[in-house]
């Protein structure tokens, strides 16, 4: 999934929603918010204000934001072109842009600098290396369901499950050691709680920093078969990465694999356990799980907020017109969901063939983590239909809390019970 | 079929090996295409276009 890093607030401020509310609001999970729903209906591109009163393209239509995302005259780089950036103090917006604060964030960057970045880390993220992880993340997965197994016939999912996975799949990925996981998942945690006092949030994300350095540092001296120590030992880094790069690069892959993957697999479970013939599909051939997982990728869009790209010169796009430094929001929700290009758009299918959706992105910055997201939903939702009989939501879908303030959206608890053996 | 890869392209996103490793590889520094083969099988065709379509940036390319 492409993501954006968490935007620190400056201290003794509150970034508000980046985009205006009613764009995120769904009604339900699985549906539009309606106030995108009736802006896709008008054009695939339309021109509204943001909450800070600067105006904004909203790209809704799948081709058009396939388009923008492969075009390079648009930039990535959030910290010269947005306006939430360029309103700031001096003071302020050098908080976010200092040299420590920045280094590798490469999801701000354009190419060629972008590039450099990229390409050490795409080789950790490869296909055939995702696939050996297969194996470790297979054994995190059996770990969390022979605990609920072991402790009765009902749980929290999101708690016990959906949230522990992925954050010990990236303890595995970064080589986080054994001893320092539990301290690792409490600041996770921290990390995405809505409503943290601004004090508290720097002083967790400071302590944040302080766990990477660690980290690095002892990945310097002792290097393992992690990808903290094949970035310190690439060759074709060239200068070799400064820790402050390295402590970003980690965090930053934290922030996008850990809340966005929890998220799928909350909701994913959360639809699935409503759509008895979807869930009597995949349980009669476990081999249509990879289909669904692109499916479940694209019905439920987890990005709300979209993607932000900033044309660096004039552009036209569906006809209109775009003037340089502009902010336009690709609506991954809007285009997933575009009827001129998926046949039956809001029905969830698990058997529809795979198609390009806009879940992890398109083009430079498309999902570095993608192959590592698929696998590890794969397994998770395979052993979790397999291991817990008589799976079932424990209360009324209408009562499950729903994570709609928070950068991907998701359900903040998911009750279940299954069937005692 | 005549298959064509851009390297200097690439973003290393790893479509086209997920969809047919035998023609598609990745290199294992940086994560690029590498063809296996430049001349698909006919049967390989259709997944082949359609690796073409999927990638990211646009760095895959046919002749007839």
């Amino acid at each position: 999934m492409t993501t954006k890093p968490t935007e620190k607030p400056p201290a003794g401020g509150v970034l508000g929603s980046p985009i205006p509310r009613e764009l995120i609001k769904r009604a339900d999970p699985f549906t539009l918010p309606p106030a995108l729903a009736a802006m896709a209906e008008r054009s695939p591109v339309t021109r509204s204000t943001l909450p800070t009163g600067d105006p904004f393209w909203l790209l809704s239509g799948h081709r058009e934001c396939r388009a923008v995302l492969a075009d390079p005259r648009f930039s990535s780089d959030r910290f010269r072109y947005h306006p939430r950036f360029k309103n700031l103090s001096e003071e302020e917006r050098e908080q976010f842009r200092n040299a420590r604060a920045q280094a590798g964030s490469f999801i701000n960057m354009d190419p060629p600098e972008h590039t450099r970045y990229r390409r050490l880390l795409a080789g950790q993220f490869t296909v055939r290396r995702i696939n050996r992880l297969g194996e470790r993340i297979e054994q995190i997965v059996t770990e969390r369901l022979d605990a609920m197994l072991a402790r009765g016939d009902t749980a929290d999912l999101m708690a016990e499950f959906a949230f522990p996975v992925p954050s010990l799949v990236i303890c595995e990925l970064l080589g986080v050691p054994y001893e320092d996981r539990a301290e690792f998942r409490r600041r996770a945690t921290t990390l995405l709680q809505a409503n943290l006092p601004v004090k508290d949030a720097m002083e967790n994300a400071e302590a944040q920093r302080a766990f990477m350095q660690r980290l690095v540092a002892g990945r310097r001296e002792d290097p393992a078969d992690d990808l903290i120590s094949g970035l310190i030992h690439h060759a074709g880094a060239d200068p070799a990465l400064t820790d402050d790069e390295l402590v970003n690069i980690a965090n930053l892959l934290l922030l996008a694999g850990y809340e966005t993957t929890a998220g799928m697999l909350g909701l994913g479970a959360l639809v699935l356990l409503q759509r008895p013939d979807q869930l009597a599909a995949l349980r009669e051939d476990p081999s249509r799980m990879g289909d669904a997982v692109e499916e479940l990728l694209r019905y439920l869009s987890i990005v709300h907020i979209g993607l932000f790209r900033f044309p660096t010169v004039d552009v036209e796009v569906g006809g209109e017109h775009i003037p340089a430094g502009s902010t336009v929001v690709l609506s991954v929700v809007a285009a997933n969901r575009d009827e001129k290009h998926w046949p039956d758009p809001d029905v969830l299918d698990v058997t529809r063939p795979r198609g390009p959706h806009l879940a992890f992105g398109h083009g430079v910055h498309q999902c570095l983590g993608q192959q590592l997201a698929r696998v590890e939903m794969k397994i998770a939702f395979t052993e979790l239909l397999r291991r817990l009989p008589g799976l079932r939501l424990a209360v009324p879908p209408e009562e499950v809390p729903l994570r709609d303030e928070m950068l991907h959206y998701g359900v903040d608890a998911l009750p279940v019970a299954w069937e005692a053996s | 079929m005549k298959l064509h890869a851009d390297r200097k392209t690439c973003i290393g996103a790893g479509l086209c090996v997920l969809r047919l490793p035998d023609v598609f590889d990745q290199n294992e520094d940086d994560g690029t295409v590498m063809l296996l083969r430049t001349r698909p099988d006919p049967d390989q065709e259709a997944t082949v276009l359609n690796a073409v379509k999927a990638c990211p940036t646009g760095a895959l390319r046919v002749d007839p």
